[in-house]
């Protein structure tokens, strides 16, 4: 248990949205602890809160109530800008839709999460070849996000969320966009990239066959956890 | 501001029309701006050039040359109050002149002073029955060493040579020594001739003494001059007060139109990236960052958009034949407005702060269609 710490640990975590007079409740009492290295398929229909759960999870929006840690970094009281530099920091994001800069090439949009934060230049140039190198993308690395196919940009995307060498990646569906033979080399790309960055992953889909490449799976059902 | 930087070369287009608005609107600012310069300065050029601290009129002139008159005897109670270190003697006559070598209707105006203190840039009196001629005649065809006839008398006045910014409300100033400067007025204007040693105004020059307490002390003296430092008779001068507030609100109006134009399209430009704007803060972007970014890119464009109208300013001066419109270009007046247009932009962008603010990255996730 020791040598594979918990990257995420969320404890009792509610997220109640009010819209008009009526409570919605997103997320009931979910608590989940996602450990290095390892890769979770968070299953669920739509509505049922995993979008909220990643975006809790990594920073993004606040809970109502319970408790999130993610790297031994406590951000339930976290103020937004230090929220801020934890996103900066620990967490990597890809979105449902991919979400490039368009008019940056494939290289720089891997490269502008050092300019929003650390500020490393020539490591940050460095590991940003390595991961277009990863993922099949050194001959592409000029051009723009319109010059891309689907799946080239669901990749670049993907370098995207691992270039600040994150404690934890969040996937929104992340192969929504793609037919399944596409689907199926992504999901292949992650898993390879998060067993060898060693950093903890939550896969989010409706495709049951996607869970086939995580360790295990967790459903959601009307805000609550329980395991598959 | 990297990002904002490489937006603009990258997508030089999205950006053009909003620079060709505001060029448009730099050229129109610079060229008002130029013309208010040209006419101010067409107007008080004698009075500016006074090398002196104060100019002491009759009290019943309401500080103009033509209404006022300056006898010996007074001239010599000015002399002796203290702090007055110098006395010149001044007066002006306002004629249409033929030059030679022009159409007989097509008179030069011309404003002949009379003087006794050299203005700045001015040399002292020449040969009786001889002037120096501002630059601003030679449109008119003057040339030095003509003769032209001045005013219903068609007196002589032959050109000595030429000064600069001399000129007396939109007239070519020409600078003669105080008696021909009276003989052409007594043949010219009968009615307002002046005898020996009368001038129209006194110029003085002050020492050892503040030139507002030395004015209120050569009133006390005379009981019958008003006396004005050298700038307060410019402002006097007929039409320089309207001119100059008419022009500051027609350049203010218009730097309000730069400011609604960037804020605007700013505006828009925020709405369009809200989405990016949204991925951007997810991936750790501070607010303060994006909002930088957008005042980065208004404060080039409007650099630009002033820099290509100070150019086209400039080319029109030259195309607009000399004499025609009273347009004066001076660098100081390209960059007042020019940093006008750029606070303009920034207070432009300010309008859009709250939108860059209320971006909330939760919108980039599960933004699925
Ligand atoms: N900003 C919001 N305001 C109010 N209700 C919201 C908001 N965001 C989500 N919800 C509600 O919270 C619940 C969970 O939404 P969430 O987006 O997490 O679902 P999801 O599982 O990601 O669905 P999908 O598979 O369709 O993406 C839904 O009932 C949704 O309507
Ligand atoms: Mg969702």
């Amino acid at each position: 248990m020791n040598d594979r710490p918990i990257a995420l640990d969320m404890r009792d975590v509610r997220k109640v949205y009010r819209v008009g007079d009526s409570d919605i409740v997103a997320l009931d009492h979910a608590t989940l602890s996602v450990e290095r290295s390892e890769m979770v398929a968070l299953v669920g229909p739509s509505g049922s809160g995993k979008t909220t759960l990643c975006s809790i999870a990594g920073g993004i929006l606040s809970p109502t109530e319970g408790r999130i840690v993610v790297g031994g970094e406590d951000i339930t009281g976290h103020s937004e800008s230090q929220l801020t530099s934890f996103r900066q920091r620990k967490v990597g994001f890809v979105f449902q839709s991919v979400n490039l800069v368009p008019f940056l090439t494939a290289r720089e949009n891997l490269l502008v999460v050092d300019e929003l934060g650390r500020r490393t230049g020539a490591a940050a140039r460095e590991r940003a070849d390595e991961l277009l190198d990863d993922l099949g993308l050194t001959d592409r690395s000029k051009n723009l996000p319109s010059q891309l196919s689907g799946g080239q940009r669901q990749r670049v995307a993907i370098g995207r969320a691992l270039m600040n060498d994150p404690e934890l990646v969040l996937f929104d569906e992340p192969t929504s966009a793609l037919d399944t033979e596409l689907g199926a080399q992504v999901m292949e790309l992650i898993r390879s990239e998060v067993t060898s960055s060693n950093t903890a992953a939550i896969v989010v889909t409706h495709d049951e066959r996607i869970t086939d490449y995580c360790d295990r799976s967790v459903n959601i059902v009307d805000g609550k956890l329980q395991a598959a | 501001m990297r990002l904002a930087l490489r937006e603009l070369v990258r997508r030089p287009a999205r950006f053009v029309t909003a620079t060709l608005i505001l060029t448009v609107i730099a050229i129109l600012l610079m060229f008002l701006g130029g013309l208010l310069d040209g006419l101010i300065r067409s107007t008080t050029g004698a009075v500016r050039a006074q090398d002196a601290d104060l100019i002491v009129y009759s009290d019943t002139s309401q500080a103009s040359f033509l209404r006022s008159r300056i006898d010996p005897a007074t001239r010599a109670v000015v002399e002796e109050v203290p702090g007055v270190f110098e006395v010149g003697g001044i007066g002006v006559v306002q004629l249409g002149a033929r030059v030679p070598g022009n159409g007989p209707r097509d008179l030069a105006n011309v404003a002949l002073f009379g003087y006794e203190l050299t203005p700045d840039g001015v040399p002292d009196p020449p040969a009786p029955g001889t002037a120096w001629a501002d630059e601003v005649l030679r449109d008119d065809g003057v040339e030095e060493g003509q003769t032209i006839a001045l005013g219903p008398a068609r007196s002589p006045i032959t050109v000595a040579g030429f000064v600069e910014d001399t000129s007396y409300l939109g007239q070519g100033g020409l600078w003669a020594e105080p008696a021909t400067w009276r003989a052409v007025l007594a043949r010219n204007r009968p009615d307002a001739r002046l005898g020996p040693g009368v001038f129209q105004a006194l110029v003085v020059r002050v020492e050892g003494a503040s030139p507002g307490e030395v004015a209120g002390a050569i009133d006390a003296a005379t009981g019958s001059t008003e006396t004005l430092t050298v700038d307060a008779a410019i402002s006097e001068l007929p039409g320089v007060e309207e001119q100059q507030s008419t022009f500051n609100q027609i350049i203010g109006v218009t730097v309000v139109v730069a400011l609604v134009v960037i804020a605007l399209f700013f505006a828009l430009l925020t709405v369009e990236r809200t989405a990016l704007y949204g991925v951007l803060k997810a991936l750790g972007a501070r607010s303060r960052t994006l909002f930088l970014g957008l005042v980065v890119q208004a404060v080039i464009l409007t650099a630009i958009a002033s820099a290509v109208g100070a150019g086209m300013v400039l080319v029109i001066d030259r195309l607009i034949p000399p004499g025609s419109i009273p347009l004066y270009v001076a660098p100081s007046r390209l960059v007042l407005s020019a940093v006008l247009l750029v606070l303009a932009a920034i207070v432009g962008c300010a309008f859009s702060l709250r939108r860059v603010l209320r971006v909330d990255p939760a919108s980039a996730l599960g933004s699925s269609s």
